[in-house]
């Protein structure tokens, strides 16, 4: 097996006076796209969010490769190789495309071949390049915003609900783009659409009332409708 | 945020709310009657609006990247007029002086003066005053005004109470007169100022990185955090230049004025406040649109029906409330 | 400490004794009003203790908006004014009478409650923020209004009349066996101490009504929306509604005390009802007595009344004393004692954001 890229070690969040997070165990292996499952408010969100910094961990330890980032500032678990890609996108809408992929190259001074290679895979981005964000659909916002996640090398992308709201067809091109992102890196992925998340993802764990009930490959999940019903009837039906 | 609803189309066609101002112009004139009137009524809106707007920019760009409401921006206004005032009194020889160089010397040394401390004081504000309650709306509502309390004080402590004089250099005192039109070249002064001033802020904003920074922390701080920047950087920094414009305004609405007393602050901060409010939080050309609406109306006012003057302002924010509650340009928002 | 830890604990010891100890200092605040005539006979004390009731109300009304909602108003010394001014005109205009004071006093509670819709419904859907500069423009104009249309309001000079007969000096309350005035422990039933009683009374209905409020659902709301405006509007409490109307509220107990302060002055000016410097000092009142607790608008109000009488003479010996050093005096000057106020006020919204009910209770008002 490969390395642990990140780890999370009974890690409890409140949000005001609620408990979110009763103590998550989670490991991410390198390489490839793993998924984390749940229904809504089960902590899926909260989970990301404490990665980042953007919510403090009450209690336990995030350790990403070997640095402990529990109680590191968000920016500088960005510079470390992190990446977040938050459920409403987090896009610039009085930015234009281009001000918006500047921004997120730390230098300001786009890597040719990244930009050549996001263009490919998301050729809307090198169309609408000088328009204003907000005039984006929300297919394209999305691409954004995954544009953004990679102009720096990465080594760990968070990503939540990706595919809330869009159209199949623009959701079949999400799954080879996340594919082709994965070769270089370590996507974390908050999903709600199994279809989605099971054509992706290589390993899985559920998240279920703030605690991690399953952890496993995603192939075995894929394979036991039983642990599937068990573990998942809540949250399916709502996407199929 | 949804965009307020679809104005009329020929409001568009002729330029949206940024018509405003030149409607607001063009309705006043039949009710000034004289022209020559009218070109000196509006000459001091103007004026009077970039001053403000000087104010108003920096309150702005705070609450909207920061989202902190400072009360205690008054208390930079004050301090800014009364330094200026006691620069130009202390450099009376080359205010008097009969050389525009010495006059602009002494005139840039009384901006220069109040506009660096605007810097350093407001560094100091915002490690020590606001830093320790940031997110926590009601007692930074609290702070701030404890701060503008506790700073218009020292002022009157400094200054004492009496109203003090602002000596106005030579080259600025005086009329342009063309034909029956008297123009004040102080007013014309305090136009440009204030239009370079919204040229350089409009340069920075959107030609540099540390523009995108502010334009990006506006919208959506936590994403520029997420992104790797240390938004609280740009807070600082924000907030300096903020307060240093505020102080600067000060400087030329004393000298506009010719003699302030402690109330001063207070009085223009009402202004202030009905600009941010109608030009929208967060930008700075809703800052320009709301002040130059503000000081040509309230100049038209003035003259038409001497009583209503700051009532009309008050109006015309209830009326802008009404018909976008979000201000005329606000910036976007998450 | 865990979550479950602080639901289930029971109120201990130290904190019933805090609430003890609130409720002993407002009781006896409420006993010293309640005989202040006979406890205190100066002329001085006796306006002071009016004062303290009137601040007692209007901090408390106060309260309601900032503790209880959340909202930072700076109108309120203008609805204080507005039906302060509207007894003041009518008992100028149209005599010392009782109907002068209803109908006078009547109109302006009215018009501030109007008023106060109309800001709420304008202001409080966009932001709460923006409410903060909305009531302040808003009562800055009424300030300039009132020094504009001198004729009808006196402008800076204020109005003075006379109050209803019942509380002149010469009124004989009650005759001792004499057939003088009965004199009671050294004090004279004469319309003074009615115009005290009527002062001391009407706050203590206004008090007991605003207490009762934030017992009511409504206060449960209130809090509830206080404490997360999102969650409560998704719940279905229609907040902006909520707010004008806990706004409109503050704002008519606001203007009943207007009145009742009016004619027990006998003066109303801007000084005396409008200026900011009296809406500082609410404010004040209610931060250092603790907001969101209502009691502490009690112990606020108190303590800045009497603060302001003996700090600016302390304040005074202490200029004197340190008269030859350069800028000091300035600084000690009894004028500035709101610089000193300020500060305190600073340290406490650091510190002690609770205030000194809340802080004794050991009861967050607000985090």
């Amino acid at each position: 097996m490969s390395d642990t890229i990140l780890r999370l070690d009974d890690v409890h969040t409140d949000i005001a006076q609620y408990q979110i997070l009763r103590g998550v165990n989670l490991k991410v292996p390198e390489g490839g796209v793993y998924v984390l499952l749940g229904r809504n408010g089960a902590g899926k969100t909260t989970t990301l969010r404490t990665v980042m910094g953007l919510w403090r961990a009450r209690k336990g330890a995030i350790v990403f490769r070997h640095h402990d980032i529990t109680a590191m500032h968000t920016a500088d678990i960005a510079r470390l190789g992190v990446a977040y890609v938050p459920e409403n996108m987090g896009i610039f809408g009085g930015l234009t495309v281009a001000e918006n992929m500047r921004l997120a190259s730390h230098s300001g001074v786009f890597d040719p071949d990244r930009l050549e290679r996001i263009f490919t895979l998301f050729p809307a981005v090198k169309t609408f390049w000088d328009k204003p964000a907000w005039a984006l659909s929300g297919g394209q916002k999305q691409m954004l915003a995954i544009s953004r996640a990679i102009i720096e090398p990465r080594e760990l992308i968070l990503i939540d609900e990706p595919t809330k709201g869009l159209a199949p067809a623009i959701i079949r091109a999400m799954i080879d783009a996340f594919s082709e992102i994965a070769r270089d890196c370590t996507i974390l992925l908050v999903e709600q659409n199994f279809q989605f998340a099971s054509s992706l993802g290589t390993g899985v764990s559920v998240i279920e009332d703030g605690h991690i009930v399953h952890s496993g490959s995603m192939a075995s999940l894929v394979d036991d409708a039983g642990l599937q019903t068990r573990l998942l009837s809540l949250s399916l039906d709502a996407h199929q | 945020m949804a965009l307020p609803a679809k104005p009329a189309d020929w409001f568009d066609r002729i330029g949206g709310v940024n018509a405003l101002p030149v409607l607001l112009m063009i309705i006043a004139l039949p009710l000034v009657g004289s022209t020559s009137t009218w070109v000196t009524l509006t000459v001091a809106g103007l004026a009077m609006g970039m001053m403000i707007f000087l104010m108003a920019s920096g309150l702005s760009l705070v609450f909207g990247l920061m989202d902190v409401l400072n009360f205690g921006h008054s208390a930079f206004i004050s301090f800014g007029a009364f330094i200026g005032a006691s620069v130009l009194a202390a450099l009376a020889a080359w205010v008097g002086a009969d050389s525009a160089i010495l006059n602009f010397l002494a005139l840039f040394a009384a901006i220069g003066a109040a506009t660096t401390f605007g810097l350093i004081a407001g560094l100091f504000f915002e490690r020590v005053i606001i830093k320790p309650v940031y997110g926590d709306h009601l007692r930074q509502i609290l702070i701030t005004i404890g701060a503008l309390i506790v700073s218009e004080q020292i002022v009157l402590a400094i200054w004492g109470g009496n109203p003090v004089a602002v000596p106005r250099p030579a080259i600025l005192d005086g009329s342009w007169i063309i034909g029956d039109i008297a123009i004040e070249i102080y007013r014309i002064f305090a136009f440009f100022l204030g239009l370079a001033v919204f040229i350089a802020l409009k340069l920075v904003l959107n030609r540099t990185r540390l523009g995108l920074l502010i334009r990006a922390g506006v919208e959506n701080r936590e994403m520029v955090e997420a992104l790797g920047f240390k938004i609280e950087r740009v807070f600082v920094l924000v907030f300096m230049v903020g307060s240093a414009l505020a102080a600067m305004g000060g400087a030329m609405w004393g000298g506009y004025q010719g003699l302030i007393t402690g109330a001063l602050g207070g009085e223009v901060m009402i202004l202030v406040f009905i600009v941010v409010i109608i030009g929208g939080l967060g930008s700075i050309e809703g800052s320009l649109l709301g002040a130059l609406l503000v000081g040509l109306l309230g100049n038209y006012v003035a003259f038409i029906f001497p009583k209503l003057s700051l009532a009309s302002n008050m109006l015309l924010m209830m009326a802008i409330l009404l018909w976008r509650p979000w201000g005329l340009r606000p910036a976007l928002k998450r | 400490m865990t979550d479950s830890e602080l639901i289930s604990a029971p109120a201990s010891d130290p904190v019933r004794k805090g609430r003890m100890v609130v409720y002993a200092i407002a009781l006896v605040i409420a006993l010293a009003l309640a005989f202040a005539p006979f406890l205190f006979q100066d002329v001085r004390s006796g306006q002071v203790a009016a004062r303290i009731c009137i601040f007692i109300v209007l901090a408390a009304s106060y309260d309601l908006l900032i503790g209880y909602t959340g909202i930072v108003s700076f109108a309120h010394t203008m609805f204080f004014g507005m039906g302060a001014y509207g007894a003041a005109i009518a008992l100028k205009n149209s005599g010392a009478h009782w109907s002068s004071v209803i109908a006078g006093g009547g109109l302006g509670v009215l018009c501030a409650a109007v008023l106060a819709v109309l800001i709420g419904i304008l202001s409080l859907r966009v932001k709460a923020i923006f409410f903060a500069m909305v009531t302040l423009a808003a009562a800055s104009v009424m300030l300039v209004l009132v020094s504009q249309f001198s004729d009808f309001t006196g402008g800076e000079d204020g109005i003075v009349y006379s109050s209803p007969n019942l509380f002149k000096p010469a009124t004989k309350l009650l005759l001792g066996d004499d057939g003088k005035v009965l004199k009671i422990m050294g004090v004279s039933m004469d319309g003074k101490i009615a115009a005290y009683y009527f002062v001391f009374l009407s706050c203590l209905v206004l008090y007991w009504f605003l207490a009762r409020i934030v017992r009511s659902p409504l206060g449960t709301v209130l809090e509830a929306i206080r404490e997360n405006e999102m969650r409560a509007e998704a719940i279905g409490y229609r907040v902006v509604a909520y707010r004008t109307a806990v706004f409109m509220i503050a704002a008519i107990v606001a203007a009943l005390a207007g009145v009742v302060w009016a004619v027990w002055l006998k003066y109303t000016g801007p000084e005396s009802t409008l200026s900011f410097a009296i809406m500082i000092d609410i404010l004040l009142m209610v931060v250092i007595g603790g907001m969101g607790t209502m009691v502490g608008a009690v112990i606020g109000a108190t303590l800045m009344s009497i603060a302001q009488f003996f700090l600016k003479d302390l304040m005074e010996a202490a200029a004197g004393a340190t008269s030859f050093l350069p800028l000091v005096p300035n600084l000690l000057n009894p004028d500035r004692w709101l610089l000193w106020l300020g500060i305190l006020f600073i340290l406490l919204v650091y510190f002690f954001p609770a205030g000194i009910a809340g802080t004794l209770m050991k009861k967050g008002a607000h985090k």
